[in-house]
């Protein structure tokens, strides 16, 4: 049997994985994407465990919410990225510094 | 008789507001005729005044018309009080005011000659003087007919405001607008003090009402103020007003002003700067009596102040070249004589000379404006000479001012100056025999330099260009008629008047004179008619000085100039060092200009520098946008910019938070 704590320590892991790769990651705006729907993804896995063992199916009703806008955020996002690039000819994260002050 | 004394005031005030707004429709004719008709009834009805308290039986009146405000318990009241004293200087106020005015017609007739082509200040300056003159007689009327303590500096003020308008008059001339500038703010010094002494009044008296102020004094004759290691509060008050006095009357060291306030037009030289509105220290000080006699200490510093006054501005008048100048300088020292005269406490002397000096101090500036007119407004008395072939009139009245003003026996200056020697020399007060020997030497040096204007002006070889002399003719009537009215009283109302204002007290309860100032009494009880006082008179070092005077300049200027045409200037170049302080007079200009002038525009400076700059440019204003900025500059490398840093901040934070939120 698969404990709760099990997929607490899943999500949590793969939300560290995710933030590590914001940080780490100085090259691509696209990993920087990935790693935010990854994010998303990890508190799903919490959302789906807790309703599972709490016997809430409200949760898995928010899962779907999340994936919809996820969806939408990741179309949005991607569209950014192509105007990102027509305008600055690079999509490198260590170049991206518009908002020095 | 509230209703007769309101239209007094207000007449003037009426032609002053019609001929100052709406002179573009009355036109020059309708302004000069708005204000003459106004000055013309309150003279009138002031003369009918004075005879209901000569020959008729007229109460004094002493209430108040309007109450403006009560403050804390004090009236600010509008009141009259008319008595005698009251009423000789109304009738003296509104009748040279009224000669002035015609007088006017004649003297600003082609006044636009004096402004700039198309100057606006110029347009309607005609109908604006005469708007001015009503407006200072309206001011004046109420300056002598109040009942308290607020009027009397109201109308102090207005007159004040008004002599400044009227220094300035030329406008375009920077000597004029500096001469008003000067005026004024002396007068502020003046006006300072006086204001102080009004407080005092209201602080200890608790009213504003000459009756009820002068109806108290005598309880706080012996209180001590704690200003200055302790002062008698009647020496204090006293004193205060009196430097309210020293500006308007013009005494030493507030003087400065009147001698550049002859870059007025001549008409209010005569009227405000020698025959009414420098007398207004002199009346004020009589209308105090009751509070001066109860200071033996203020007396004393008025009558110093007024000998000092007397003689030293009349030296000054030796070497003035400027005829009006010269008159100017006479007319400080004659001022002079009247305020020694209220330090004898012999208020009625002082008075008695106001009156007098009005007349004939009037006729001597409006001579000289005449003059002045016929010389196509060239002042300097060297380029005159030999007009009393050319102009009899003016020659004649200037001759009965002259011998009215060194007080030559039977004219009425005589009277009145005789009568304020002889007063100081009967004074008790500490001083008295300091101010009666400048006094006296004062009539030698009166005498000089009356004479060796009126020989260098009308006597020998004229001295003018040939143009000019071509063109002199008499003035107009407008100009010589009030000249012959004025010479009229200037000979005869000494006479007249000298007894029921010296001797039988007609001035009456108006004065009060405490027993052991009395220094007219002697005068009094030896009292034999006019004649036995003018032989009386004859027999003292006054006239012998006077007289001596008299001959001195009439071997100098008139002998000595017909021998030696260039003798005058000789004779200054021959005093020396001498005539260099008197052209320096006494070096108060500079010492004002380097001392008070110099020093505030240097205290400005500082705040300017210190202050302004420095301080509040500096420190406040930029120096708070500058550690602004300094700030955002040590800030600004935490805007990176860069993605993964605000990420890196937010998750810090957030773990922090947390961390926070889970431990405590």
């Amino acid at each position: 049997m698969i404990a709760l704590s099990d997929y607490l320590l899943l999500a949590g892991l793969m939300f560290a994985i995710a933030v590590a790769g914001i940080f780490i990651n100085r090259k691509n705006v696209i990993i920087l994407l990935m790693c935010i729907e990854l994010m998303l993804l990890a508190v799903n896995i919490n959302f789906v465990a807790f309703s599972h063992f709490l016997g809430d199916t409200a949760g898995q009703v928010f899962v779907f919410f999340i994936l919809t806008v996820a969806a939408a955020e990741a179309a949005i996002g991607l569209a950014i990225l192509v105007i990102l690039f027509r305008g600055r000819q690079t999509i490198n994260v260590d170049e991206l510094d518009l908002l020095k002050g | 008789m509230a209703f007769l004394y309101l239209l007094i005031v207000l007449a003037p005030l009426a032609g002053a507001i019609g001929a100052g707004f709406f002179s573009a429709r009355l036109g020059r004719v309708g302004a000069h005729r708005m204000t003459i008709l106004g000055v013309g009834i309150s003279c009138a009805l002031s003369l009918a005044v004075l005879a209901g308290f000569i020959w008729g039986d007229l109460k004094v009146f002493n209430d108040s018309i309007y109450t403006w405000m009560i403050a804390d318990g004090i009236r600010f009241e509008i009141g009259f009080l008319v008595d005698r004293l009251t009423a000789l200087m109304m009738a003296t106020v509104t009748f040279v005011s009224f000669m002035v005015h015609i007088y006017t017609i004649g003297y600003m007739a082609d006044d636009e000659h004096n402004w700039p082509q198309g100057s606006l200040a110029g347009k309607h300056s005609y109908q604006r003087f005469f708007s001015y003159i009503s407006l200072f007689t309206f001011s004046m009327l109420m300056l002598v007919m109040s009942n308290n303590f607020i009027q009397l500096f109201f109308g102090w003020e207005a007159v004040g405001l008004v002599s400044y308008l009227l220094i300035g008059f030329w406008a375009t001339r920077e000597s004029a607008v500096y001469a008003n500038l000067k005026a004024f703010l002396v007068n502020r010094v003046g006006d300072f003090g006086f204001i102080l002494g009004i407080a005092a009044v209201g602080m200890y008296f608790n009213s504003m009402n000459y009756s009820e102020v002068f109806a108290q004094a005598p309880q706080f004759a012996d209180t001590q103020v704690a200003i200055l290691g302790g002062v008698s509060l009647m020496t204090l008050i006293c004193i205060l007003l009196f430097i309210g006095a020293m500006g308007k009357s013009a005494q030493v060291p507030l003087h400065v002003w009147l001698p550049d306030s002859m870059e007025g037009p001549t008409p209010i030289s005569a009227l405000i700067h020698a025959a009414t509105m420098v007398t207004a220290g002199i009346f004020m000080v009589a209308r105090m009596s009751p509070l001066y006699e109860l200071s033996t200490t203020a007396l004393s510093f008025v009558l110093i102040i007024g000998a000092v006054t007397a003689f030293f501005m009349g030296l000054i008048g030796l070497v003035q070249n400027d005829i009006k100048r010269v008159v100017a300088y006479s007319t400080l020292s004659q001022l002079g004589y009247m305020v020694a005269a209220l330090g004898a406490s012999a208020y009625a002397a002082g008075i008695f000379h106001l009156m007098t000096h009005a007349f004939f101090k009037a006729l001597l500036f409006l001579a000289a404006g005449s003059v002045i007119i016929a010389m196509h407004h060239d002042q300097d008395i060297r380029n005159m000479g030999g007009l009393w072939k050319k102009m009899p009139i003016t020659w004649l009245t200037a001759l009965v001012g002259s011998l009215a003003l060194i007080a030559f026996p039977g004219f009425s200056g005589f009277f009145s100056k005789d009568a304020i020697i002889e007063a100081v020399g009967h004074s008790q007060v500490f001083g008295a025999h300091f101010a009666w020997i400048l006094l006296t030497v004062g009539a030698l040096v009166t005498a000089l330099y009356s004479f060796r204007m009126y020989y260098l002006v009308f006597h020998g070889k004229p001295r003018m260009d040939e143009h000019t002399r071509s063109h002199l003719h008499e003035t107009p009537w407008v100009v010589t008629g009030p000249l012959i009215a004025l010479a009229i009283p200037s000979i005869f109302i000494g006479w007249f008047t000298v007894e029921p204002l010296l001797v039988s007290n007609w001035l009456g309860d108006a004065i009060h004179v405490a027993h052991e100032h009395d220094s007219l009494h002697a005068l009094a009880e030896h009292w034999h008619g006019q004649m036995a006082f003018i032989e009386h008179g004859m027999h003292g070092w006054p006239f012998l000085l006077a007289m001596s005077g008299l001959g001195l300049a009439t071997l100098i200027w008139w002998f000595g100039v017909k021998l030696m045409p260039n003798l005058d200037a000789l004779l200054q170049r021959a005093g020396g060092p001498l005539t260099r302080i008197l052209q320096d007079k006494y070096g108060f200009d500079d010492f004002n200009q380097r001392v008070f002038a110099g020093g505030g525009l240097g205290l400005g400076r500082l705040f300017w520098n210190a202050g302004d700059q420095v301080l509040i440019d500096g420190a406040v204003v930029n120096g708070s946008a500058r550690s602004v900025g300094r700030l955002a500059g040590q800030v600004r490398w935490l805007q990176s910019g860069l993605l993964y840093h605000y990420a890196m901040a937010m998750i810090v934070g957030l773990v922090g938070l947390l961390t926070l939120y889970v431990v405590f």
